[in-house]
């Protein structure tokens, strides 16, 4: 096992490979469809993202009527592959150093990874409950004119458990699991 | 296992016993209900424990999967936290998964029964645990890409009645994730590309195929209902009906009962695994049905499940409350 700690940087995320189990703690980032969409565009981020890891989740989120704080109940990742148009320039222009998901990413994504320092975190799919209890605090709430889903959530995980599948060095999990199991479909047809 | 697999029954006893229990110390407030407002509270009942506990036979088939991976792997450590994410989801009551799915009823009904009304219950229940957030807003407007953000909408719930020929009403109910329909698949045989032809062999390729195709973009492991035969719709709807069936139930067809044994074992080489993460684990359960078709098509269509797999089902008593658990 792993561990990934805030800040992060291009240099310690190079050091991970494929096959690693990392727990991460510190900042993360929500952003999916309409927040990658909207950079593809050419609008500036909100916030920072130099450095930063970004999470494809659309959190089930809950306001405390009284404290105004939110509270996310549900965070599971989404199917990344609908950002992957998008992912490498996002990497490329803004420096994100992670991206969190799951089903894996293509071809372009992992080139960028490769270039700009980034790796690709797989986490557990339908593990809503497990990651939202990693969720520490909500610190931030950015674009909310897209939707709760679609937002930019800034918040603080610990020990936020995921699976490197694509690395900056090139290398990727999907691919190869996608050509062994190619071989051995082969075989049992 | 057998120890564990009682506990687990004794642990529902327990829980039904609650369920009962609570009848008597509600005497009075019940007899005053309205039996419409009962209903709708025996209906979300039956919402929130499909969404936040996986059935019985789905969780004996998981912890056995999590046993075949080997310590220290990636799919083992998908495993145990697909595990730890079943127990907290329970204990806190919340939704295993913030994606909940297709919501899908089937009826089964005596004969007389008026379904219009039961439409209508059924659609207050939605929306009721869709505000406790046992169902996320999850039904969009696929003209205009509007949410209500109530779960009704145009063919939402998707609801199926059946007359059967006892005196009660059982209500079963299956949320069907988004992931996981996505990598569902239908095949016309025969399929060039595959070789397969119109015969079990040919079914066997596609549904292996689709499999291969899936990798873990459906969150598997994952648990199939296919249909062999049919025209497309049919076809389709009866292969999703099969993922009703307890993953331990037998085939009463010997072919087919052969064949789900085949696809399970043989998927299971492939090395996809849990999330895709390579590993002995790539399919739970396989179910299969069959239904005629004209001369000129051969449909198979299957229904991908993911592991985070809602199906409940209960039977309905005299007033409306729920007398037993299905699954
Ligand atoms: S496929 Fe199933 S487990 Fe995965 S995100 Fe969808 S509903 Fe959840």
């Amino acid at each position: 096992m792993k561990r990934l700690s805030y800040p992060f940087s291009p240099e310690a995320v190079r050091e991970l490979k494929v096959g690693d189990m990392v727990l991460i703690t510190g900042k993360l980032f929500t952003g999916r469809d309409a927040v990658h969409k909207y950079l593809h565009d050419g609008n500036k981020p909100p916030v920072d993202l130099k450095n930063q890891i970004i999470y494809h989740c659309g959190p089930v989120t809950m306001k405390d009527k009284k404290t105004g704080k939110w509270t996310v109940t549900a965070a599971g990742p989404t199917t990344s592959i609908r950002e992957e148009p998008y992912q490498w320039e996002v990497i490329r222009d803004y420096g994100i150093v992670g991206v969190i998901g799951k089903g894996g990413m293509g071809q372009k994504t992992l080139d960028a990874c490769k270039e700009h320092g980034c790796v690709y975190f797989h986490a557990i799919g339908g593990a809503a409950q497990v990651l939202a209890e990693k969720i520490k605090s909500v610190d931030g709430l950015y674009l909310e004119e897209f939707g709760l889903p679609e937002a930019i959530w800034e918040l603080t995980v610990e020990e936020f458990p995921v699976v490197v599948t694509m690395d900056a060095h090139g290398n990727s999990l999907h691919k190869d699991v996608e050509e062994s199991s190619r071989t051995a479909l082969k075989e049992v047809l | 296992m057998t120890k564990k697999v009682a506990t687990k029954k004794a642990a529902k006893k327990v829980l039904s016993k609650k369920v009962i229990t609570k009848a008597p110390t509600k005497k009075l407030p019940v007899k005053k209900l309205d039996p419409k407002q009962k209903t709708i509270e025996t209906l979300v009942e039956l919402i929130k424990t499909t969404s936040t506990v996986v059935p019985d036979d789905v969780y004996r088939t998981l912890l056995k999967a999590r046993t075949q991976e080997q310590a220290g792997s990636t799919a083992s450590y998908a495993m145990n936290i697909i595990n730890d994410n079943i127990e907290l989801a329970k204990l806190k009551s919340q939704p295993l998964c913030q994606d909940t799915g297709t919501v899908i009823f089937f009826i089964y009904h005596p004969p007389g029964f008026h379904q219009t009304p039961f439409k209508e219950l059924i659609k207050k229940a939605v929306v009721k645990a869709t505000q406790k957030g046992y169902l996320r807003q999850n039904s969009v407007n696929s003209l205009t890409g509007e949410n209500a953000g109530t779960n009704l909408g145009e063919g939402h719930p998707s609801i199926h009645f059946y007359e059967h020929n006892k005196k009660e009403v059982e209500v079963k109910l299956v949320l069907k994730g988004g992931g996981c329909e996505n990598v569902s698949a239908q095949y016309s045989l025969p399929d060039t590309g595959l070789g397969a032809g119109r015969d079990l062999a040919g079914v066997r390729k596609v549904i292996i195929d689709a499999i291969h195709k899936a990798q873990g973009k459906g969150c598997g492991p994952g648990a199939l209902g296919i249909c062999i035969g049919g025209d497309r719709a049919d076809s389709a709807y009866l292969a999703k009906k099969q993922l009703l069936r307890k993953l331990d139930d037998k085939n009463s067809h010997p072919e087919l009962n052969k064949l789900e044994n085949d696809i399970v074992e043989t998927c299971n080489k492939l090395g996809i695994g849990p999330m895709g993460f390579g590993g002995k684990t790539t399919l739970l359960s396989c179910k299969i049905t069959h239904a005629n078709r004209v001369p000129a098509s051969f449909f198979v269509s299957i229904s991908y499940m993911c592991w985070a797999f809602r199906r409940q089902g209960i039977v309905m008593d005299k007033n409306n409350s729920i007398k037993k658990w299905l699954y």
